[in-house]
């Protein structure tokens, strides 16, 4: 490599923080996800957009680790991730929400937040209680604050309502200093106060903090994000800015025009 | 410092001051075998009921730590015995079974619910028959006896109040040790595992290391309470570590609870009284049809085992609570109940 090469290397490195090259995810006969493409600067904030089915979860499975891809390259901040295990890419910095809320459910949700705090430290085992004053014990009272749940710190889990769990499942996504997140439907069965405070959480994220969001609702979308892929039968078959998106007569037909789920 | 309910006081007391009026056999036969039962079975249900994990080879690595007593110290069979001080032998017991059973958990951590019971009760059987057949570690069918406890520091460990002290100790050291675990960053990532493992992950936590850590520090406590047993009976051959006894153990911990860790030393005192006094009632054979009995009774009706059963008793005798809050930072105890049944279909998707 000469010069100028090693010098684009280095403008390059750190740029991206998803890379996804040629990925494919088969379950059986069905193919989620075909031959995706898809890079994501570091800082930036995207809408995934498509139907019930389109893949778009299974994306985000395929990033975070919860099951491998079947062929293709992740590489996280440049970093090759394709085979590492979820821990090892969450430790990397990497964070998500579920769809459907993934809770400790007899652990409160004091216990819930400090497990996320803890999960990223090497701490993550210790055999010593934390104190009051332990730094995770702090921030789990802080990101409470953050998702209005600072009346419930010592409740259940499993007791809270649908939106509190909710709350808490974004919550627990912020926890450890992340570099990237990915949102899987998070304003899904907010009321409208509740989209106002997500959308005020997303936007106090600092800049560096990029996320990818799968959001059905247009203007939350078109709030948060500064660009949008458009999936469709396990394909990305469009990216653009938010505007670019909606006044696309195809994506109308396919998408804006039958919204459902 | 968290309040300590009075009920305890009076728990303690009256275990402190139980061999006075007792004779030689309640002191030892019913009052420390419970103890080391309860220490076995405590085993079982840390990593039942914190992990969601049921293991039935902590009886094996319980009689593991047993064995290796006569292995490296001394022994009257003239098989090996290396001739070791109790300074050694014992740690290197205790080591023994916490290793086997961390290898127990590398074997079965991948798997969970029904097919977690079979590999651990096929590792069980196995040492079972490796044991029975094995004459040049183990010495077959007849295992090893005259295993005597040691007399540190001049104290008579062989008498029957300083071993029911000991017993005692022990079990309330496991028991305190539980408790606090349960609240440690490793304990909660414990319960993480066991209602979310695919959560816990994408959270940062490596679902089998967590799992198997558990598996290692269950292991030294039922090293421990092997090493208790082997001093109360004298001897260990196959027959202590053989099926039916791998069942008593998973009866008494379900049968006290798996909710908290006071638990399976209920189900052991239940079970040692049974056992003992049944005989009065009905015949021998029958011995084995009053267990089941109970046990499906109690599985039935109360999900939660002897504590259940007490936690649901205590309101209409108008006791005042004495389980802590839960969910709150200090408090001890942090178990849902979840039944066993529960805990079985808790399968990783
Ligand atoms: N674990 C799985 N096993 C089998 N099929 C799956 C699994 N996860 C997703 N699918 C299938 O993959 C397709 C895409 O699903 P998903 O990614 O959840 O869609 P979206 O999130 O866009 O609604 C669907 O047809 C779904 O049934
Ligand atoms: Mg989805």
């Amino acid at each position: 490599m000469d010069r100028t090469d090693a010098l684009s290397r280095l403008q390059s490195a750190g740029q991206y923080a998803l890379e996804l090259e040629a990925v494919n995810r088969h379950f059986g006969a069905l193919v989620a996800l075909a031959d995706i493409n898809l890079a994501v600067k570091a800082g930036e904030r995207r809408a995934v957009l498509g139907s019930n089915g389109a893949g778009k979860t299974t994306l985000f499975n395929a990033v975070t680790g919860d099951f491998l891809v079947t062929t293709g390259r992740i590489r996280f901040y440049g970093e090759d991730v394709t085979t590492l295990p979820a821990h090892e890419r969450i430790r990397r910095g990497l964070r998500r929400t579920y769809q459907i809320s993934l809770l400790f459910e007899t652990l409160s949700v004091r216990d819930n937040l400090f497990i996320a705090c803890r999960g990223i430290s090497p701490r993550r085992g210790s055999l010593r209680r934390s104190g009051p004053s332990d730094p995770d014990v702090e921030m789990a009272e802080i990101l409470a604050q953050a998702v209005h749940l600072e009346d419930t710190l010592d409740d259940i889990v499993g007791t809270l309502s649908y939106g509190q769990q909710r709350q808490l499942e974004i919550g627990m996504s912020l926890a450890g200093a992340p570099r990237f997140i990915l949102f899987d439907e998070p304003a899904a069965g907010l009321s409208p106060s509740e989209r106002k405070d997500l959308i005020e959480i997303l936007d106090a994220l600092p800049s560096h903090i990029g996320y990818v969001i799968i959001e059905h609702d247009m203007d939350v979308a078109l709030r948060v994000a500064v660009s949008v892929s458009m999936m469709h039968n396990g394909r990305i078959i469009k990216e653009g800015t938010p505007s670019e998106i909606e006044n696309d007569p195809e994506i109308q037909e396919l998408y804006l025009g039958s919204r459902h789920g | 410092m968290k309040q300590v309910h009075p009920n305890w006081w009076l728990a303690a007391a009256l275990l402190v001051l139980y061999p006075f009026p007792a004779n030689d056999f309640f002191t030892v036969q019913i009052g420390a075998y419970s103890l080391i039962l309860g220490t076995i079975a405590l085993s079982l249900m840390i990593l039942a009921g914190y992990g969601g994990m049921v293991s039935l080879s902590q009886l094996t690595a319980a009689g593991l730590a047993a064995y290796m007593v006569p292995i490296l110290g001394t022994n009257t069979q003239g098989v090996l015995g290396f001739g070791w001080s109790y300074w050694f032998t014992l740690p290197v017991a205790v080591l023994t079974a916490a290793l086997f059973s961390a290898l127990v958990g590398l074997i079965a951590v991948r798997n969970s619910g029904i097919y977690m019971i079979m590999i651990t009760l096929a590792v069980a059987v196995s040492v079972f028959f490796f044991t029975r057949q094995n004459y040049e570690i183990f010495n077959g069918f007849t295992g090893y006896s005259g295993i005597e406890a040691p007399k540190p520091f001049g104290l008579d460990l062989r008498a029957p109040i300083p071993f029911y002290y000991l017993c005692l100790i022990v079990a309330v050291t496991f028991v305190l040790t539980t408790l606090y675990t349960a609240r440690t960053p490793f304990g909660l990532s414990l319960q993480a595992v066991r209602d979310n493992p695919r959560r816990a992950s994408a959270l940062g936590y490596s679902v089998p290391a967590v799992r198997i850590s558990a598996f290692f520090l269950a292991g030294i406590i039922a090293g421990v309470g092997g090493i208790m047993l082997v001093f109360l009976n004298g001897r260990i051959s196959p027959g202590t570590i053989g099926v039916d006894v791998v069942i008593d153990i998973l009866v008494i911990a379900v049968v006290g609870g798996l909710r908290h860790p006071i638990g399976p030393f209920l189900g052991a005192l239940a079970f040692v009284l049974l056992e003992n006094f049944a005989i009065d009632l009905i015949d021998r054979e029958r011995f084995n049809t009053v267990i089941g009995g109970a046990f499906l009774l109690i599985v039935l009706f109360s999900p939660d085992g002897l504590l259940g059963l007490w936690g649901r008793l205590k309101p209409q005798i108008g006791l005042a609570s004495m389980t802590t809050k839960r969910g709150s930072q200090s408090s001890g105890l942090d178990i849902e109940p979840n039944s066993l049944k529960g805990r079985l279909s808790n399968e990783n998707v």
